[in-house]
This record gives C-alpha cells, sequence and structure tokens, in this order.
C-alpha cells in the first residue's frame, strides 16, 4: 500500500527561528495517522505547509493521487484544496452570517460552477443547473443527517453551539470531497462525551469513504483510541512515530510529552 | 420609564451639552467667510449661534429630566414599529415598484420631483452596484465613484468626438469601466480591509485629477457639455423641432409637444436599467459565485481551504460592480447633459458607501430606503439651503442611533432545506 501523502525533509524556518527541522513521514490511504507533541512543537506549522499557507523553506511534500504524484510545496493553497486536501481549523472557521446548508453548498462551489456554466447557465435558470443544485442540497442534507444537524439546516452557522459548529466545519471540509482530510484539534473545547461521539465519527467516516486523515489532537483518549498511526514531534523535530501502544511506550515520547503514568510517579 | 434626577445634575449636564454646542459652535456657526467685491470678509453670526446652544441645553434637559436614555428610547420605537413594519415588510419591494411606475403620473410630479426620481434611481444603481463589491464580498471600496466617471467620460468622449448615441454607449460605458476595474483589482485585491479600502480611494481620486488634467481628451475643468439626450429608441427625438430627417417624440404619437417628456422617458429609462440590475444581483446571489462572495466576506482564509480561488472571483466581484458603475455613468450623462472632474470627488464615493452601509450591507431593499433618505432628503429640502447638509447628517445620524446594523439586517438565505 503506498502512503497517499511523503513528507520529506520538511524544514520551515521564520527568520532565525526553525519550526520545523526536517521531518518526514507519510501518510497511509484509508487510515488515521495523528500528528501530536507539546505546544509549539510545530504541528500547525507543518498543517499549514501541506494545505499550502505556507510555503516551506526546504523539503518535499508529495500527494500521490492516482493521475501520478504532485508536489504541494510551493502550490497556493486553493490549488491543493482542488487536489483533495482538506482542513479544518484549531479556531473554528464558519461562514458565520451564512446557514449550515449554505456552508456545505458553498464547500461544493467546484461542481456547481461548472455545472452553471461559469454563472450563464445559472442566471438564465437553466433545468442543468437547478438539478445539480437539488443534487448538492442533498449531499448536503446526507451529511447535515450523518451529524444529526437537519434541524438547524437554514440557521446561521454562528448560532450554532460549539461543538455543533466543529461537527459542521468537519462535514463542510468532507463536502469538498477530499482525499486527505487534515483536522487541526478537532475535539478541542468538546467535553468528553462530545470527544468519543466525534472519534467515533471521523472513524467511521475515514472507512466509509476509504479517506485518509492527518490529525492533530491533544487529546490522547480520542488519539489513542482512533489512530492507526502517530508521528510525534517535539521542537520541530519528529521524535517517534508508530502504531498508539508503541507510542504509549516510548521513552522519548514520555518525557516530552505524554508525562509518567499517575502510578509510576506515586 | 421616568426616574427620578435631581434638577442640579439635569442642570449640570444641560451646561455641559450647551457648552459642547459652543466650543462646537463658534467657528462652524459664529463666523462666516463672506466674497464681496473688495475681497473676502468675516461676517459674525451670533444670534445663529446662541439659538443652537439654546437648543443643545433645552433638549439635553427635557431628555435628563424624562430620564429616556435614547438607548431605551431606541429599543421602545424598534419594538413598537416592528409589528407594523414586518407584515409591510414582505409587500414593500412590490409596493415600491408600483409607486416608482406611477410616479411620473402622481399630480404631484412635477418636472423637478421626477428629475429627482431619476438622480434617486441613480445613486440606487450605484448602491446596488457597489452592493456586489462591499455589500456581498466584502470589499471596502471607498473610491467606487471612479467606475461612475469613466461611465460618464466614456459617454461623453464617445459621443461628442464619434457621434455615438445614448444607446450605443450604454453598453460600451460598462465594458470601459469593467476593463479599468479589472485593471485596478489586478494588483491590489491581495490587499486586505484597510489597505484595500485607501488604495480605492487613491484611485477614486486619481481618476478625478486625470479628468481635470488631461485636457486634449477631458476638456479638463471646463468639462464636455451638450451631450446628446437619448432619443426614443432611436425612432423619435425629444424636441419641438426635429432635426431634418428625424421625427419628434410628440409628432410620432400625435400628441403635443411638452419639455417633460424627456425627463419622464428618461426616468423610465433609468428604472428599467436598475430593475434590471437589482434582477441580475438577486439571480446571482443564489449562484455558487454569490455564495463565494458571501464566503469571502465572512472568512476568506476558511474560503481559500475550499478550494476557492479568492483573487479571481473577488476580481470578478469588481468588475461586475465597476460595470454598474459605468451604467449610472451613462445615466448621469443624460441627465445632466454635461460632465465635469469636480462631480465625481470623494463625497460621492462616500455617499455611495454610506448609502450600501447604511441600508444595510447585501441588502438590495436597504440600498432603495437609504438612497431614498440620504439623497431623496435633502433634495426636498433644496429650499432651504443652508439645512440641506444638515438633513443630510441628520438622517445618517438617525439611522446609526436606531438601526447600526443598517435599515435592514436580515439576510435572506440563497437555498434552503426543505
Amino acid at each position: 500500500m503506498t502512503a497517499i501523502l511523503t513528507i520529506d525533509g520538511l524544514t520551515m524556518r521564520f527568520g532565525g527561528l526553525t519550526a520545523i527541522d526536517a521531518v518526514s513521514f507519510e501518510v497511509r490511504p484509508a487510515a488515521i495517522t495523528a500528528l501530536i507533541g507539546p505546544n509549539g512543537a510545530g504541528k500547525t506549522t507543518l498543517f499549514n505547509c501541506v494545505t499550502g499557507f505556507y510555503r516551506p523553506t526546504k523539503g518535499g511534500i508529495r500527494l500521490n493521487r492516482a493521475g501520478g504524484p504532485v508536489q504541494l510545496a510551493g502550490l497556493p493553497n486553493h490549488r491543493i484544496a482542488r487536489l483533495g486536501v482538506a482542513r479544518t481549523f484549531q479556531n473554528i472557521r464558519l461562514f458565520g452570517r451564512m446557514t449550515v446548508l449554505e456552508n456545505l453548498l458553498v464547500a461544493q462551489h467546484a461542481e456547481l460552477m461548472r455545472a452553471s456554466l461559469f454563472s450563464i447557465a445559472g442566471i438564465l435558470g437553466l433545468p442543468r443547473y437547478r438539478k445539480a443544485e437539488a443534487q448538492a442540497i442533498e449531499t448536503a442534507r446526507h451529511w447535515l443527517d450523518r451529524v444529526g444537524l437537519t434541524a438547524r439546516a437554514n440557521d446561521p452557522a454562528d448560532t450554532l453551539p460549539y461543538g455543533d459548529q466543529r461537527r459542521l466545519e468537519i462535514v463542510r471540509a468532507i463536502c469538498t470531497g477530499p482525499r486527505l482530510l487534515c483536522l487541526d484539534e478537532p475535539a478541542a473545547g468538546l467535553n468528553p462525551r462530545e470527544s468519543a461521539d466525534l472519534a467515533a465519527l471521523i472513524r467511521a467516516i475515514s472507512a466509509e469513504l476509504d479517506l485518509a486523515v492527518l490529525l492533530i489532537e491533544h487529546d490522547m483518549s480520542v488519539v489513542m483510541g482512533i489512530s492507526d498511526h502517530i508521528v510525534v514531534l517535539d521542537y520541530g523535530r519528529k521524535i517517534a512515530e508508530g502504531p498508539p501502544a508503541a507510542i504509549r511506550a516510548d521513552k522519548a515520547v514520555i518525557a516530552a510529552y505524554l508525562g509518567e503514568p499517575e502510578d509510576a510517579v506515586a | 420609564m421616568a426616574t427620578a434626577v435631581s434638577p442640579m445634575r439635569a442642570l449640570k449636564e444641560a451646561g455641559i451639552a450647551a457648552l459642547v454646542a459652543a466650543v462646537l459652535g463658534l467657528p462652524l456657526i459664529g463666523f462666516r467667510l463672506m466674497d464681496q467685491a473688495g475681497g473676502e470678509t468675516l461676517a459674525t453670526r451670533w444670534y445663529d449661534l446662541v439659538y443652537v446652544i439654546a437648543i443643545a441645553f433645552v433638549g439635553r434637559l427635557a431628555l435628563v429630566l424624562t430620564g429616556d436614555s435614547p438607548r431605551r428610547s431606541a429599543a421602545a420605537v424598534t419594538s413598537a414599529v416592528a409589528p407594523i413594519v414586518r407584515p409591510v415588510g414582505a409587500y414593500l419591494p412590490w409596493l415600491l415598484i408600483v409607486f416608482a411606475l406611477i410616479l411620473p403620473a402622481l399630480p404631484f410630479a412635477t418636472r423637478g420631483v421626477i428629475d429627482s426620481g431619476i438622480l434617486i434611481l441613480t445613486y440606487i444603481l450605484l448602491g446596488w452596484g457597489l452592493n456586489i463589491v462591499t455589500g456581498l464580498a466584502g470589499l471596502l471600496d471607498l473610491g467606487y465613484v471612479a467606475f461612475l466617471a469613466i461611465g460618464a467620460y466614456t459617454t461623453a468622449i464617445l459621443s461628442s468626438r464619434f457621434g455615438l448615441t445614448f444607446w450605443e454607449c450604454l453598453p460600451l460605458a460598462p465594458v470601459a469601466a469593467s476593463a479599468a476595474g479589472l485593471l485596478l483589482g489586478f494588483p491590489i485585491l491581495k490587499l486586505r480591509g484597510d489597505y484595500f479600502a485607501i488604495v480605492t480611494l487613491g484611485f477614486g481620486e486619481i481618476i478625478r485629477i486625470v479628468a481635470n488634467n488631461w485636457r486634449s481628451l477631458t476638456n479638463g475643468s471646463q468639462g464636455i457639455a451638450n451631450l446628446p439626450r437619448p432619443s426614443f429608441f432611436g425612432l423619435a427625438d425629444f424636441t419641438a423641432s426635429p432635426a431634418p430627417g428625424h421625427t419628434a417624440f410628440n409628432a410620432l404619437f400625435g400628441i403635443a409637444y411638452s419639455p417633460i417628456q424627456r425627463v419622464i422617458f428618461l426616468y423610465y429609462v433609468v428604472l428599467a436599467l436598475a430593475l434590471a440590475v437589482n434582477v441580475f444581483t438577486l439571480r446571482i446571489r443564489r449562484l455558487p459565485i454569490g455564495r463565494m462572495w458571501e464566503a469571502l466576506r465572512e472568512d476568506d482564509i476558511a474560503a481559500a481551504a475550499l478550494g476557492i480561488d479568492r483573487r479571481k472571483i473577488k476580481l470578478a466581484a469588481f468588475a461586475i460592480g465597476a460595470a454598474w458603475g459605468g451604467v449610472a455613468g451613462v445615466v448621469f450623462d443624460a441627465r445632466q447633459g454635461f460632465v465635469t472632474p469636480e462631480s465625481f470627488g470623494f463625497i460621492e464615493s462616500a455617499m455611495i458607501t454610506a448609502i450600501v452601509v447604511l441600508g444595510g450591507m447585501g441588502s438590495q431593499l436597504g440600498i432603495v430606503l437609504a438612497a431614498v433618505v440620504l439623497v431623496g432628503l435633502p433634495e426636498l429640502f433644496r429650499e432651504f439651503d443652508t439645512y440641506r447638509m444638515m438633513t443630510f447628517g441628520a438622517a445618517m445620524i438617525a439611522i446609526m442611533r436606531f438601526r447600526p446594523r443598517g435599515l435592514i439586517e436580515t439576510r435572506r438565505p440563497t437555498a434552503v432545506l426543505k
């Protein structure tokens, strides 16, 4: 099984500060890869490099798609999104005054734009466009049903409670039809019950769509529960990588991030 | 509602209000420069100043004594008016359209009223154009008047030099304005928020200054005069004595000649253009491109993460908005019959922006109401020339006071899940 994303010697410097230092790892298809590490380890910076919000100083980010590999490093963010890399943000970024449904329709802009013949068929109200829009609304309904937000579909997105906003942002990313989904702390600010539900949802969606997920998360119950593979960063360097069981036992990871289990300290 | 306020405190507050009025009023009202044969002299208007101070004192005193804070009275007004306004709101657009259609037939519709109607419609057209850029795409364009100027000058130059008619200029001017919009937009759309606003402000001034100084093309500050008026779809002219080979409008329909016929015709042309722009905007808002504009306004980073090419989509908004500015320019020429650079100062841009912001960003109906209030009221008070700008200011303050998010703040979703 070849990797969907290959990160090779990725380095990101801001002036004299090296935020990411020659990090290499692979993201496997249809699996969940978690990126963990203390605050300031460079996790979000790495996300920003992968999704085109930063231009990496050095190194490669290769997306292996059916049509052949593509080098992502240096591409503008919207091009990367169109190649099938969707993301969410640590601080939720919804289109607040637009409705929940509209948020999901914006995500499907590529197909709709094509169906509207770059707005010409749309302006004229041709059936071709109306059919495409109905289809897009059905896709949105499917995902809203999935996360239990159907009843709120016509409300402005910023009126949703926090946990619902998190889930909406995730399904909005999924509505772009990605091959790789990057989630930046999806469980931040959720209570244990909500976190567990969210973890189950991510796991299920990944399996259902054969979707590769790259996940930044501090909630270890989520990370250990759903990840197939874990990469640990500290001060911009990769200090370990492996399946959850191996990471939990790794000395370097315990020292840098996880800490000693309580009974060991006592 | 009245809360007990000690008379002493009330007097003190009123005194402060009077003092503020005095300090502000002294330079603004107290002195006035008079142009006279022997040069400028300074006149004083102490009585006017005293009136203003007295009004401030008594007004503040009354407010404090009744204990009615402006905030509470604003809320009271809103909640009292809401049940009446809401049912009317649904029919309001249709009522306005019907009113606009029958206006020339109404008894009070003198030539002046219809002319004001054309002016208001021109501003509505401009407001709707800017609404695409500022209201939907969220780009604060403070130099929108530049596109009006380009439309107006394109029309003026094409008709005075090449003899093109109103109807021939109508499609050409928006193309020119749109091209200018693309040219300006391309390098600056990367800028964000305030920086973008400043550059557009500069662009507005540049266009005006170019129009002023490029004498060979624009005839400088003298402007271009005697612009041709629109004909009746090229079939007949609005004149008592038609040129050889031309027909007079009144002869075509076998009615008596009246100069008001031309004004009424122009009024209907502008109305039709405005309604066409409105239908266009209402439609495009519900298309993917319209949703992308609003998405960019709400959060352009998230939009980029969904694969939206921010530059291209903003550029489309800018070019389309500019095109409507160009259409307004053609109308502007047809109404005035001449064009000079001074019609396109910053104050015009500010006015159009005010109409969009005060109307409620993104609301087509709000813009109509704001244009009527901001353009119409000062026109009505034209006889009281001195107080014209004051009514403008008062209208602006009242809207900001009672409807801080604009006259119409509700947003209609572009798609509904049933």
